[in-house]
């Protein structure tokens, strides 16, 4: 394994992280004070709770999800796409690391921000309303889980994006309805039989659920389905990109 | 000297189909200044980046130090170094970072003294904490070539190392790379500027639509495959050539005073003393002799053009 070489990754992304701190984390604090402003306040007044948890309290992991998703996925796809775009890429290519190692250098450091990120939110919420941790251990879990695999995910969207706006598409045409879909502000049952059902094809329903079961122990389906949604697209993400690399991910042609 | 690069049969397809890279074989032997030459697209960075590992080949073998690119790329891509074309840098970055950010991901340990001296070779020393945005263009072609040296590579691959840089920085280059040689590392480089290649190298490869159609030491093809100029200048203007001189195939300058006759290098005989002998002959007095031998420049344009006249044939 060539360690430096990962680190140097490693390190060079976060360094970028550091640069633009301000605008990394100002930008999802204030998305989530709204969100609780919005959310919390102004319909919070008329949910006062479900699941027998406060509303406020309930969006938390809701929250936490989308901002983690789609950090992970913008960090990653943007952390790939850049030296692809500036043709720093080169040294990169020409370097003694193998495929596995350049994926761990930026999926490592793209979840990474995104735990950071991630945290603050945690930190943010309770300005606004209680927040329990029934299970810490298996909130990390889904935490750290999830911030890998969409930051696979990312890298995958990184590889493919021919530009700028390739890397906005997917997240705003795709995952962010998903989020928004998936239970993050409510619970499926509130929903007609109908909606519900068709909830249940929403992958992100299983990441909340499992997530904010972690927080409250309520869920919308069980702990087992959730981890095996979110292991099976880690695995989908990682043969994806292994196929693409084996194939000279698009760059080598 | 035993060979430090050797490349066999090596083609290379784009998606488009189109052929880059045709049946390519190369030998580079340690220590040595190489210099490929050809025109635009003729294949000279794609040849690079294949052995480089940027982009894939399609058959072929390519051994570095005897050992596969493919099979054992992490030894291989340990002793290559690549200054690309492009300044492709990132502008936000220091270049204390940017050089060594290139050191770790070819896997070594860091080492500040090294880097600390290498930016003091290449008088960047007092730039290391500026951001790469506010370098001037020939100060970017020095953090690349740091870059490319961070991990200290035996093989150090020059793609096009002055092009877009003024002529005072060029001699500058060239007075960089001839050291980097000095110290051992063996030198591969592109260039437009033959004059560069003429300067610099010790051997010389021209390559054209994708194929490599000579290579040899820069010496001997100046001296094989070039022509010689004789001038002499006449103590007064002659009206016509006429008497002993018009068997001869020269020319005449517009003032009537300076006769040219080219003649190769590489022919047993020349006609130089039969022709000076018919100008005393004629009575003509000569007032000056000089010659001229053509330069790496004119060699290659007349092997390119030689090339291209063939595929069009074919």
């Amino acid at each position: 394994m060539n360690w430096y070489g990962i680190k140097a990754i490693y390190i060079h992304e976060m360094e970028r992280f550091r640069r633009t701190l301000f605008q990394s984390l100002a930008s999802p604090i204030i998305t989530t004070s709204l969100y609780f402003v919005v959310f919390g306040s102004a319909i919070g007044s008329r949910i006062t709770e479900i699941d027998g948890i406060n509303y406020g309290s309930y969006i938390v992991p809701g929250m936490i999800m989308l901002t983690i998703l789609t950090q992970s996925i913008s960090n990653a796809s943007f952390a790939f796409y850049f030296p692809r775009f500036t043709n720093t890429i080169y040294e990169i290519l020409a370097a003694p690391l193998s495929s596995f190692e350049i994926v761990l250098g930026f999926v490592g450091a793209a979840a990474s921000k995104s735990l950071i990120i991630g945290c603050v939110i945690i930190l943010t919420a309770n300005f606004f309303v209680d927040v329990r941790i029934d299970h810490p251990l298996l909130m990390m879990f889904f935490l750290i889980l999830t911030s890998i695999t969409f930051a696979l995910f990312g890298f995958i969207i990184g590889m493919y994006a021919e530009g700028f706006e390739g890397l906005q598409i997917i997240p705003i045409l795709v995952i962010t309805p998903l989020v928004f879909l998936g239970g993050s502000f409510y619970s499926i049952n509130m929903l007609p039989e109908f909606w519900q059902k068709i909830s249940l094809l929403n992958p992100v329903l299983y990441l909340i659920s499992g997530f904010r079961y972690s927080f409250y122990e309520v869920s919308d389906v069980s702990l087992f389905t959730s981890t095996l949604t979110i292991l099976t697209i880690l695995i989908g993400c990682i043969i994806f990109i292994t196929y693409t690399f084996s194939k000279g991910y698009r760059i080598k042609d | 000297m035993k060979n430090i690069l050797e490349i066999k049969n090596v083609t290379k397809f784009y998606k488009n189909s189109v052929k880059a890279l045709e049946n390519v074989n190369l030998n580079i032997k340690e220590g040595e200044i190489f210099a490929l030459l050809g025109p635009n697209g003729a294949g000279k960075s794609t040849l690079i980046n294949s052995i480089c590992g940027i982009v894939n080949f399609n058959t072929g073998t390519i051994k570095i130090n005897n050992m596969d690119i493919i099979k054992n790329y992490r030894a291989t891509r340990k002793m290559t170094g690549i200054v690309p074309q492009e300044l492709n840098l990132e502008s936000f970055e220091t270049v204390w970072n940017n050089v060594n950010y290139s050191r770790g991901l070819f896997g070594k340990r860091p080492d500040h003294n090294y880097i600390e001296k290498l930016l003091k070779q290449l008088s960047l020393w007092d730039k290391k904490d500026n951001k790469i945005k506010e370098l001037s263009g020939g100060m970017k072609r020095r953090v690349l070539i740091a870059k490319a040296l961070s991990h200290q590579p035996k093989l150090l691959f020059l793609d096009e190392p002055t092009a877009s840089v003024d002529v005072e920085l060029r001699k500058d280059m060239w007075d960089v790379v001839k050291k980097l040689n000095k110290d051992g590392v063996t030198i591969i480089l592109t260039t437009h500027y033959i004059e560069e290649a003429e300067e610099l190298s010790d051997r010389v490869a021209v390559i054209n639509d994708g194929k490599i159609i000579l290579v040899d030491d820069k010496d001997k093809l100046i001296e094989k495959l070039g022509e010689k100029t004789i001038k002499i200048e006449l103590l007064e203007p002659i009206e016509n050539i006429n008497g002993n001189l018009t068997k001869y195939n020269f020319t005449l300058d517009q003032t009537n005073k300076i006769i040219s006759h080219t003649y190769n290098l590489n022919s047993n005989t020349t006609d130089i003393t039969e022709l000076l002998n018919d100008i005393k002959r004629d009575g003509i007095e000569i007032k000056d002799i000089n010659t001229e031998q053509s330069s790496l420049e004119e060699i290659f344009i007349k092997l390119i053009k030689e090339n291209n006249n063939e595929l069009v044939r074919n």
